[in-house]
């Protein structure tokens, strides 16, 4: 039973990651333009079909695949805030609200159009297998796509730190008038800030595309739970949408094992309220403003 | 035991003749008449869109078979309820607006009984093509005729199944845990499990039940807590993404019960799940009324049905089939063209020669057709086929069931 309990807390952290992947793209969008992405799990989904189709061409390792779709989100994210987004930026939130849900509403349309709403497995050997540690099994795929994860993270914090686009990415956030009086083009740095949270969402449906059948219908879920762990993080704070990932897969574990599987998510929204009574700013928010 | 399939274009063409030739609508009857607006509720989008699209298809397959056999004309307009329950009473509303004289639907008890509030208050009768839960026709609804059996039946005749599997096979499983989806379906299902497990005295305890979300996307914990419980027979009650999850846990667990039998639930015996899972999908058995193979002409509509879809006829699109061969027989009967008509004649349904296991579709007081059988599925070689009972069964059971990690 002991090993029961350990699979589990294991498999609660390592989707855990992934989620991080996901709500970091929603935070650091949030972080550096003020604007709710609701269409963050429609992007996730695109991920997803991404992910199925390019394994299905090349059958290359499903983590692997994390890349190109990642890359190709970000291309979406950096044209759709170019010809898009940029010209919402300064309206009202209630506007901005309205072309993000548009948004997502069309995503899920085109994706029923274009592919049904049959769900999509990877049928992949490694989807069936798992590494064994004396009583400890832990799903293959889980556990790369958490690798994979951690290390697109790591490469973006290494980016926003030491690299000079990076650094204009955190003044912006930081003080947008002194990036402007400093030369940042910020309509560029918004267009790339929206790439790089497109592209983690991206490559995060691409890892989940052999755990989860990718289907049109998905990405509701995963925009609620990128909320969930943002706000339990702190709105655009980055170590919070970390932290706030493993809390939730680990907390959305525990509430299977002490209570029932079925008030897993029921545990997230409680957590949630709970945080927030607590710190309504998020576990992270105000520390890293001050 | 296993029948040949028709597989050259020839046969298939006789295939569809002999369709034709069976049907029970005579040729010239309706040629002059208006078209009769028959509203089809389904889940088109959301969660639940692969089986309202299967049914979907089921039912523009049954409209063909009447129109080509010159049945009574109808006008089928499809709704989207959109995988919400609560959403069926304001399309099914729409779709009277519209002039429905007929609904049919929705595949999803929660819908279901969100339709039948809507058609009884309007009085236009509700044929229910596909869902199980026993209070749909415990509410006292006059206007619903359900050509599906309640989940209680569906149980009773699981447990029919699982005894004789027993018999059959000389292996006698003593315990089982339950997995079921945490919805009006899994709920009703499992409640029916509960009331008939002791009243049919079956020789298996039952020593867990498992609920899970039904937009689960993860279920490891699920199957963990089932195979912590040590059981000989896991018992899912599922629609089809969720089996697909439970079987992957279940390989990538490294767990083989003696059996995967699902009491009346759908799922294992759909395309999706055999193309998802290859080998091991089979030997997953579920206990659900069925087409029956041993009928030519049960046979000859499923075979063309492959043929024209690339889809399985599966117990979706059998029952959507059967549903408008049920309208178009009320309508060629009805004295009129309006719902009352309608549900008159519906009510003095008495078809003898059709497609699934059991006997003459009828329906009682409460709408229910009390004759539909029960069979049990096995997926074996990548393709369901009936095992029980043995007067339709086209093969034998596999039980136990083969080891994931042996195959």
């Amino acid at each position: 039973m002991n090993s029961f309990y350990l699979n589990v807390l294991v498999s609660g952290l390592l989707i855990g990651i992934v989620y991080a992947l996901i709500a970091l793209g929603l935070t650091i969008i949030f972080g550096v333009m003020r604007v709710v992405n609701f269409a963050h799990g429609e992007m996730v989904v695109i991920g997803m079909y991404a992910g199925y189709w390019m394994w299905t061409a090349t059958h290359l390792p499903p983590w692997l695949l994390a890349i190109p779709a990642g890359a190709l989100l970000f291309v979406i994210g950096y044209w759709l805030q170019k010809l898009i987004i940029n010209a919402y930026i300064d309206r009202p939130q209630h506007t901005q609200f309205i072309l993000f849900i548009s948004l997502a509403l069309i995503i899920t349309g085109l994706h029923l159009v274009l592919f049904g709403p049959d769900p999509r497995p990877i049928q992949d050997a490694i989807t069936m297998q798992s590494y064994v540690f004396g009583t400890l099994r832990i799903d293959k795929v889980r556990a790369q796509a958490a690798l994979t994860a951690l290390l697109v993270i790591a490469a973006l914090v290494a980016f926003l730190r030491y690299s000079t686009l990076g650094r204009a990415i955190r003044a912006a956030a930081d003080n947008l008038i002194g990036a402007q009086v400093i030369g940042i083009s910020v309509k560029r740095v918004y267009a790339v800030t929206a790439g790089i949270g497109l592209a983690c969402a991206g490559a995060a449906g691409a890892l989940i595309s052999p755990m989860f059948d990718t289907q049109p219908f998905l990405a509701t879920d995963f925009t609620l739970i990128a909320f969930i762990i943002v706000i339990v993080g702190g709105l655009g704070s980055m170590t919070g949408a970390l932290l706030g990932g493993v809390l939730i897969g680990l907390a959305e574990a525990i509430a299977a094992l002490a209570f029932s599987p079925a008030l897993k998510t029921l545990f997230s929204y409680a957590l949630l309220v709970f945080v927030l009574l607590l710190r309504p700013n998020g576990l992270f928010g105000e520390r890293e403003r001050s | 035991m296993s029948k040949r399939i028709v597989s050259s274009r020839r046969e298939i063409l006789a295939a569809g003749a002999s369709v034709f030739a069976a049907s029970a609508f005579p040729l010239p009857a309706f040629a002059q008449a208006k078209p009769v607006k028959v509203g089809v509720i389904l889940y088109l989008s959301g969660v639940q869109a692969f089986m309202g699209q299967q049914t979907r298809k089921g039912n523009e397959f049954g409209a063909k078979i009447v129109r080509e056999a010159g049945g009574p004309p109808m006008e089928f307009i499809y709704a989207d309820a959109e995988s919400k329950p609560e959403n069926g009473r304001i399309v099914a509303e729409r779709l009277i607006r519209e002039g429905c004289q007929l609904l049919i639907g929705t595949n999803d008890s929660g819908s279901t009984i969100s339709v039948a509030q809507a058609a009884e208050a309007a009085k236009i009768p509700f044929l229910i093509n596909i869902a199980s839960a026993p209070q749909i026709t415990e509410q006292g609804f006059t206007q619903i005729f359900r050509n599906f059996p309640p989940g209680t039946v569906l149980v009773a005749n699981a447990v029919a199944r699982i005894k004789e599997l027993g018999a059959a096979t000389g292996v006698e499983p003593k315990t089982a845990v339950l997995l079921h989806v945490n919805d009006t379906f899994g709920q009703g299902i499992l409640k029916g499990v509960d009331l008939l497990w002791e009243k049919m005295q079956v020789p298996i305890k039952i020593l867990d039940r498992i609920g899970y979300d039904v937009r689960a996307r993860d279920l490891s914990v699920e199957v963990g807590k089932a195979k912590s419980a040590g059981a000989d027979l896991l018992m899912p009650i599922t629609r089809v993404s969720d089996a697909i999850l439970i079987v992957r846990e279940m390989v990538k667990q490294n767990w083989s019960p003696m059996g995967i039998i699902s009491p009346g639930s759908p799922g294992p015996y759909e395309k999706a799940f055999t193309d998802a899972l290859g080998k091991y999908g089979d030997g997953y058995m579920s206990c659900v009324p069925w087409y029956d193979p041993t009928k030519k002409r049960a046979r000859d509509i499923a075979q063309r049905f492959e043929s024209e879809t690339g889809d399985r006829f599966d117990l979706n699109s059998a029952f959507a089939f059967e549903a408008v061969e049920i309208a178009a027989d009320a309508l060629k009967r009805a004295k009129s063209q309006e719902a009352a008509s309608i549900h008159e004649a519906l009510k003095e349904t008495n078809i003898q020669d059709h497609i699934i296991i059991g006997g003459p579709i009828q329906f009682n007081e409460k709408g229910q057709n009390p004759n539909i059988g029960g069979a049990m599925l096995q997926n074996q070689n990548g393709k369901p086929v009936v095992v029980g009972p043995a007067s339709a069964a086209e093969a034998k059971p596999v039980f136990p069931l083969i080891p994931f990690d042996k195959r």
